[in-house]
């Protein structure tokens, strides 16, 4: 199919901005009367908070107020509170914040208040609480467990927070690397486990460890809230727009009707600003409790806290293979590590295998355990790319056992699309995975790396293959575009501004549609009093596909409108009509027609369903608002995304890698890496481009430096700042990046794409965990990130193995 | 990095200035409050972007702070605050510096270049700004003001620069989103731009 727009590089309405300094991002706004809020946080790992005297600080000149947990709608644990109140279960956890005329005089308001705690045993391994003995994260326990409400066995279960531990033996049996028998909390299965394994030639037994590590977005989570008469307006760093709505709206006890949530810009998110956060709300609270504009300004530090991160997991797996190749049976146990709040991405770790590998039959044992570190949450690519990461180096294992070259393991079982996926083995959209991997063995000329010398006199070389996969669109949410008597279209976008610019490439769905110039075309979004759709979460890899679909359907009601205004206008059918050239017109006969802008004055004049007036029943309330209030200015074109369905659209991408370890300094140097996507159409090639390049930046941040780390003595982080918990530098990777596409459309997106955020970070951690065990002759270290302090050790022999396993601590 | 401005420098700033550091305030702890008044001068004219302007300053007080919160120069970037990342890269008589880490008060006879600065008079964009456009350099944009002023530096002390020594004039400035090779690649095209 030719698109006029689609697949064309464009320059996205708001990356002049970031150029020339102009572009505003949350604390970059002022207010008169602004006042600063500065939090005070938890010193300790867990305890119980026994008494706040705050009464010197209120004292002070400058200073407003305070706010605590008493001023807050009770929250119950795990959910993390704006504010701890009888508990803190983490280091960092905010307690209470000061208001006060500057920064500075609320600082030294800090040090005035005093806060009683008594101390609680705290724990850092989810392992050295799942043992019989150990201490629980919460008093309640240390795992969610879904018990039937007490009297009531109809009920639905609910979760609740328990004791779980596993007998002392049986936590020993998984530290050292074999399959244990506990008490599990989540889980599936499908297939005959028993009778595929019966049939395999090849059984690989293997353990691993991934460590959790921050987001560390640039762009601090910085807030500035103010409220007039009754209403909200909030500046906030948040990845998306429309969907965040709703639960800021609830934190701060108003309807979404009465919030204005402003985000022009958010320097970066990766999942941990994808809904509202609790640091809003207390930014949000505050500022009605003190009539008053309030900015709450997160430090890097802060940020270490609060910004979450990416959950750690531990595990064992059992793999088996027959027929020369083919992956029949995946046993699976994983311990995860949810910090405080149990975000627990096993599942999806599971189902990475289930799409990449399609074994026949698959079980997963999981339980997810609390421990008093911080909070976690979505990172790009959750339980995915982890998995990546850890699986990579055992399936080349298992494929060198087989006897099988690496990357011909892998085409041999990639998805197609009449694959299934997950425990439900539910259908896909498309796939076309051994496409991107022939296509991507080409490019980065596979025989010829691996036939190479490995040893360049104190270097070895590795060569590495791995794949990623995120779920990558959804289906259900709203379009709304208008046209304006002047006949400039206006496309609403309650999709926010994460920096990838997939709010713009999508909304060039309708310009493709119309058949209009894209200069001719605006794009309305960053506030929400600018009548934006209900749109999905920017997150999860899901735009291209999920919006390219909303903005297809609004664009079609457009052109639906268009015709019946003309056919009322010129008589005849609505079919004998066409558009072109920014008009509509009778086919037979172009000169009776008319221009968009006539239309959109025709269609005011029309009213009802043609300006706005009247909307589809379907569409959701924040939509049904959106279109309320543009009513009477122009042709409204509003529609549910009700396009045909057809499962999960798959985001996948196959990386390829090669590095030079240097032996006597552990530094691994990155030479070459390439990454073919299986995405459908390539929407926007540069910002393709980035997505591709920036997912490898992350992979090899997670495959060599990326992790928390706690002083099991204290509980205290040892890598709070920047420095400290290394992301990648630019001498950290190639300097030049290559990346294409397997270029064959989706046939479930009228546009053609999918997405391909988080995968473009799988693939590169699962080719770079690759090409070190290749480059360390086939040695496993069955732990991620592989830091230099870990090669040198197992260069020089000494005892670094990856048992007993172990996590946060090293 | 100014050798002129190392971090032993900034620190006996520091401590000429008889303040503490704490962490995330922006600046640092006044005992400016228990100092005879006018020890310092706290008037001083700074010349940003070509205009010298009298700006009031504490003693204690970071360039970064200055020309965000005084000057109202919102595109220097704090994301650490503390000479890690290069969000708050400006320039010191044409060589890029971390604002974080330098006192204003130790600038008032250099010429300071923010991300503002950059285009010309009539609007016209950096040569390093249209590059950045047209390569797509940016993601999220919160690192791009440092970014782009380390690019200007660099083009600056080396019109024709190597991929690699360009890679090596950025590596002081982070990306989270990754962007590295679309930054490089604007690098590059500035100076074609600028041939």
């Amino acid at each position: 199919m030719t698109f006029m727009h689609i697949g064309k590089d464009f320059t996205p309405p708001d990356v002049e901005g970031k150029v020339t300094g102009d572009a505003k991002y949350a604390e970059d706004f002022r207010r008169e009367g602004m006042v600063f809020a500065r939090l005070l946080t938890s010193p300790m790992p867990s305890g119980r908070i026994v008494s706040i005297d705050a009464s010197a600080a209120l004292r002070m000149d400058g200073v407003l107020g305070i706010i605590t947990a008493d001023d807050l709608p009770p929250s119950a644990p795990p959910a993390n509170p704006m504010l701890a109140s009888e508990y803190v279960t983490y280091i960092g956890q905010p307690i209470l914040a000061v208001a006060a005329i500057s920064e500075h005089v609320a600082e030294n308001a800090l040090e005035q208040i005093k806060v009683q705690f008594e101390r609680r045993d705290f724990v850092v391994d989810p392992l050295d609480s799942l043992i019989e003995g150990g201490p629980d994260a919460y008093p309640e326990g240390n795992a969610m467990v879904l018990t039937a409400p007490e009297g009531d066995e109809n009920t639905a279960l609910v979760g609740r927070i328990q004791p779980v531990k596993w007998p002392a033996a049986e936590v020993e049996k998984l530290r050292m690397g074999k399959e244990p028998n506990g008490k599990f909390t989540a889980g599936w299965e499908y297939g005959d486990l028993d009778a595929q394994f019966a049939q395999c030639d090849v059984i690989v037994e293997e353990s691993f460890v991934t460590a959790g590590y921050p987001h560390q977005c640039m762009e601090p989570r910085t807030s500035m809230v103010y409220w007039e008469n009754g209403k909200c307006y909030f500046h906030a760093s948040t990845q998306s727009q429309s969907s965040v709505n709703n639960g800021l709206a609830a934190m701060l006890g108003i309807g979404p009707e009465n919030l204005c949530l402003i985000n022009e810009n958010t320097g970066g998110g990766f999942g941990s600003k994808g809904t509202s956060y609790p640091s809003m709300g207390i930014a949000g609270n505050l500022s009605r409790l003190l009539n008053r504009p309030v900015q709450l300004r997160i430090t890097r530090e802060e940020e270490f806290y609060i910004g979450v991160g990416r959950p750690g997991m531990q595990g064992w797996i059992k793999i088996g293979v027959k027929d020369g190749g083919k992956v029949a049976a995946v046993d699976l146990v994983i311990v995860s590590d949810g910090g405080p709040t149990g975000q627990n991405s096993a599942s999806s770790s599971a189902g990475h295998i289930s799409v990449l590998y399609q074994p026949d039959a698959m079980r997963l044992r999981n339980i997810p355990i609390f421990t008093n570190t911080a909070p976690r949450g979505a990172q790009r690519g959750p339980g995915q790319n982890e998995m990546a990461a850890a699986l990579a180096p055992i399936m080349d294992k298992v494929a060198k056992q087989v006897g099988i070259d690496r990357v011909a393991f892998r085409k041999m079982n990639a998805a197609n699309s009449d694959s299934g996926i997950y425990e439900d083995q539910s259908p896909v959209t498309s796939a076309f995975m051994a496409e991107a991997i022939e296509k991507g063995a080409q490019m980065f000329d596979w025989q010829a790396k691996i036939s190479q010398p490995r040893r360049r006199g104190n270097k070895v070389i590795g060569i590495g293959v791995g794949q990623g996969y995120h779920g990558a669109g959804g289906y259900g949410y709203d379009g709304l575009v208008r046209i304006a008597p002047s006949g400039r279209v206006y496309i609403h976008s309650g999709v926010g501004n994460l920096g990838t610019y997939s709010f713009a490439a999508t909304s060039r769905a309708v310009a493709e549609v119309l058949q209009c110039s894209w200069d001719n075309c605006e794009i309305v979004r960053a506030r929400t009093d600018r009548h934006l759709p209900h749109s999905s979460t920017q997150g999860g890899s899901n735009t291209i596909f999920t919006h390219s679909r909303t903005n297809y359907v609004a664009a079609m009601d457009v052109v639906t409108k268009l015709k019946e205004i003309a056919a009322a206008e010129f008589g005849g059918a609505v079919d004998d009509y066409s558009i072109g050239e920014e008009r509509v017109f009778l086919t037979s006969d172009p000169a009776k027609g008319m221009s968009y802008g006539a239309a959109a004055q025709k269609a005011i004049e029309l009213g009802g369903r043609y300006s706005g007036g009247e909307y589809p029943d379907d569409i959701d309330p924040i939509t049904q608002r959106a279109v309320a209030g543009l009513a009477g200015t122009g042709l409204i074109g509003v529609a549910k995304d009700n396009l045909p369905r057809k499962g999960t659209p798959p985001g996948e991408i196959v990386g390829f890698v090669e590095i030079e370890i240097d032996l006597d300094t552990g530094k691994i140097a990155v030479l070459d890496y390439v990454a073919v996507a299986d995405c459908g159409t390539v929407m926007h090639p540069k910002g393709f481009s980035q997505q591709m390049n920036g997912g490898g930046v992350w992979g090899i941040g997670m495959a060599a430096y990326e992790r928390h780390v706690y002083d099991p003595q204290n509980g205290l982080p040892a890598n709070v700042g920047l420095y400290q918990s290394k992301l990648p530098t630019m001498l950290d990777v190639p300097a030049t990046m290559a990346n294409a596409a397997a270029d064959i459309p989706d046939p479930f997106n009228p546009m053609g794409g999918r997405g391909i955020g988080e995968p473009s970070q799988g693939c590169a951690v699962a080719a770079m965990t690759s090409a070190i065990a290749d480059a360390l002759e086939g040695h496993l270290f069955n732990r991620v990130p592989v830091t230099a302090d870990m090669i040198l050790n197992h260069v020089a022999q000494n005892d670094f193995g990856p048992r007993p396993l172990k996590l946060n601590t090293f | 990095m100014n050798p002129q401005l190392t971090r032993r420098h900034f620190i006996k700033g520091v401590i000429f200035s008889a303040s503490a550091a704490a962490s995330g305030a922006g600046y640092y702890i006044a005992s400016a409050a228990s100092r005879s008044p006018g020890a310092v001068e706290r008037l001083i004219s700074l010349n940003v972007n070509g205009r010298v302007r009298r700006v009031d300053v504490l003693p204690q007080e970071t360039l970064a702070h200055t020309l965000r919160y005084r000057l109202n120069l919102t595109g220097t970037k704090l994301a650490c605050n503390r000479g890690e990342c290069g969000a708050c890269t400006v320039m010191l008589d044409d060589i890029a510096n971390y604002s974080c880490s330098v006192l204003t008060h130790q600038v008032k006879d250099r010429a300071v270049i923010t991300v503002e600065g950059l285009r010309a008079e009539d609007g016209t964009l950096h040569p390093v700004q249209q590059a950045f456009i047209e390569e797509l350099s940016p993601q999220c944009g919160f690192c791009t003001p440092g970014q782009v002023v380390a690019a200007a530096a660099l083009l600056r002390a080396n019109p024709n620069p190597t991929r690699e020594e360009a890679r090596q004039g950025l590596s002081g400035n982070l990306c989270r989103c990754g962007a590295y090779d679309h930054y490089l690649n604007g690098v590059m095209r500035a100076a074609e731009l600028m041939a």
